[in-house]
């Protein structure tokens, strides 16, 4: 049996039930989305059919610039410090022996799958004041009380890294496994220190990887939504809050819908970057 | 020097991932309703107290069913699909693999409010069966990367063997096919399943004010304070992960399964 063309409509037959699922259940949704973006607000939670662009315009106040403007940098921030983090681990990783790496994928797999409400409430009691690290350091005497750590930009940043790291961990693996072996072998033979060898050939070899990595983590750290809420204060929230805030708390739809259609857009033109180097990369 | 400089690495990464783990298992086993640890006295009643207090019971319930429905219905979506896309040559098909992976890849309070929009346009808004096809659609990327790769990985020659012996589509299907891609069936079914259980944007977002899953139970209680029952939660939850990707690994390839090279790699 040989892949073929479909011959006839009853060749098509299994296709049916995904594509219409699909169709239904996240193109017209996100059509539909798009269309509220344009619609009118009424007062009291509906909106009517319209084409404005009102919603969009709200953008343009230094409110909302602000929260854009930090949900980028804490985005950019996070997706930094877990390529930095997560670079030499992946290596190390791919280096052990098949049993331990089955082992830290499992634990890297179950991290990642929490819940961002448990990971928010297991980082809130280990930088509580009850029950958190500080009263360790008022064991060993850097601190006189113990004191709470959170809210805070550092809690949200952590809880952020937390949960983006083992992501990381996972997008990079692929790439480095199938690294070729020699590269790091033909640096060592040749005198380089196994730290040396890591910046300067294997980093060097991994660059288009690692700015695709960078940009996955970006659109991954974009989403989070609950950890600013739970480990930060007002100011700390992402776009990602204000959309839930303006669809189900203000009853504002339209607004919500173009502050998505708009988030969309941001990481759609990401994606395109993210092949484009990709692309790059093979041509190289 | 290098061995040990790596060996604390490792110590870093694995304390970094496993500290706020380990300290909400030790606040679930104290003997009071305190946020305390380590731990004041031992006791496991916060572990009943999921199955005893109705409330968490009922979040429970809720939780389990909309993951083990909605997994279903992802893999009835994916399944076909992928088998299509490997059995036919109809590159525009492919759209379709776009389609479902795209929900995955954008930021999902885009999916949630797209979900939204369309319930309330469509007046379904609250049922609680939509959450099940929100999920469903939200998470139809895990087996349709699983199945993609199971079915690139079966030898076209079986099948062509199947064939010229006279069986049919439907006989090569399930004799030949089907329990090649099984364990990667599988391992897609487990992965969208516990990425279920733990979801909230999508299930607050389309049925928040109607069915109370036990991450939106978690955020609520949190809300108004502490019980230590949300730790035990959280343990009974990572717990649930970590004991069905051991399964996964145990039965299927994992590093394979991640996009390493076939077993064979050292």
């Amino acid at each position: 049996m040989k892949r073929e063309p479909p011959q006839s409509i009853a060749d098509y037959g299994p296709l049916f039930f995904p594509a219409g699922m699909l169709l239904i259940f996240f193109v017209v949704p996100f059509g539909t989305m798009i269309a509220v973006s344009f619609f009118q607000r009424q007062e009291g939670g509906f909106y009517t059919p319209a084409f404005v662009f009102s919603n969009y315009e709200r953008f343009l106040s230094a409110f909302f610039g602000g929260v854009l403007g930090f949900s980028l940098m804490l985005a950019v921030t996070v997706a930094i410090c877990c390529v930095v983090l997560a670079l030499p681990f992946t290596y190390l990783l791919s280096r052990l022996s098949r049993r331990l790496q089955v082992i830290w994928l499992v634990g890297l797999l179950s991290v990642l799958s929490l819940s961002e409400v448990i990971i928010g409430f297991a980082w809130s009691t280990l930088l509580s004041r009850t029950a958190g690290l500080s009263n360790l350091f008022v064991k060993i005497g850097l601190l006189d009380q113990p004191v709470a750590l959170f809210p805070s930009f550092g809690a949200v940043l952590t809880g952020m890294v937390y949960q983006a790291l083992p992501y990381t961990i996972l997008v990079l693996y692929p790439a480095i496994v199938r690294l070729d072996p020699t590269l790091m072998e033909a640096a060592r033979t040749l005198g380089s220190s196994p730290i040396r060898a890591f910046f300067n050939v294997l980093v060097p070899a991994l660059r288009n990887t690692i700015m695709a990595t960078l940009i996955m983590v970006f659109i991954f750290a974009l989403g989070s939504y609950l950890l600013p809420q739970i480990l930060g204060r007002p100011q700390h929230w992402t776009l990602s809050v204000l959309i839930t805030d303006q669809a189900i708390y203000q009853s504002n739809m339209p607004f919500a819908a173009a502050m998505a259609v708009f988030l969309v857009l941001v990481t759609l033109g990401l994606v395109a970057l993210t092949l484009l180097i990709g692309r790059k990369g093979e041509k190289a | 020097m290098i061995s040990w400089l790596k060996r604390f690495y490792f110590l870093i990464i694995g304390l970094f991932l496993s500290l706020p783990l380990i300290v909400v298992a030790g606040v679930s086993v104290n003997a009071k309703q305190t946020l305390a640890f380590p731990p004041q006295g031992f006791s496991l009643s916060w572990y009943g107290e999921i199955f005893a207090n109705p409330e968490w019971r009922s979040a429970l319930i809720a939780s389990v069913v909309l993951a083990t429905t909605s997994a279903a219905l992802a893999v009835l979506i994916a399944l076909p699909l992928s088998w299509f896309l490997w059995r036919r040559i109809a590159p525009w098909a492919n759209i379709f693999q776009v389609l479902g992976i795209a929900p995955f890849t954008l930021p999902p309070v885009i999916t949630a409010l797209g979900l939204l929009t369309f319930w309330a346009t469509t007046g379904f808004y609250g049922q609680p069966w939509t959450a099940v096809i929100g999920h469903a659609i939200f998470f139809v990327t895990l087996p349709l990367v699983t199945l993609s790769l199971g079915f690139s990985a079966i030898d076209r020659s079986f099948v062509e063997a199947a064939a010229t012996m006279g069986a049919n589509d439907r006989t090569i299907f399930r004799t030949v096919v089907l329990p090649l891609i099984l364990p990667y069936l599988v391992s897609g079914y487990a992965f969208a399943f516990v990425l279920s259980l733990n979801e909230y944007i999508v299930a607050y977002m389309t049925v928040g004010f109607t069915l109370e899953t036990l991450p939106i139970k978690i955020f609520n209680a949190l809300r108004y304070g502490y019980t230590p029952t949300m730790a035990s939660v959280t343990i009974l939850f990572v717990i649930t992960a970590a004991v069905i990707f051991s399964l996964v690994a145990k039965f299927g390839d994992l590093p394979k399964l991640l996009g390493a090279m076939a077993s064979d790699e050292p």
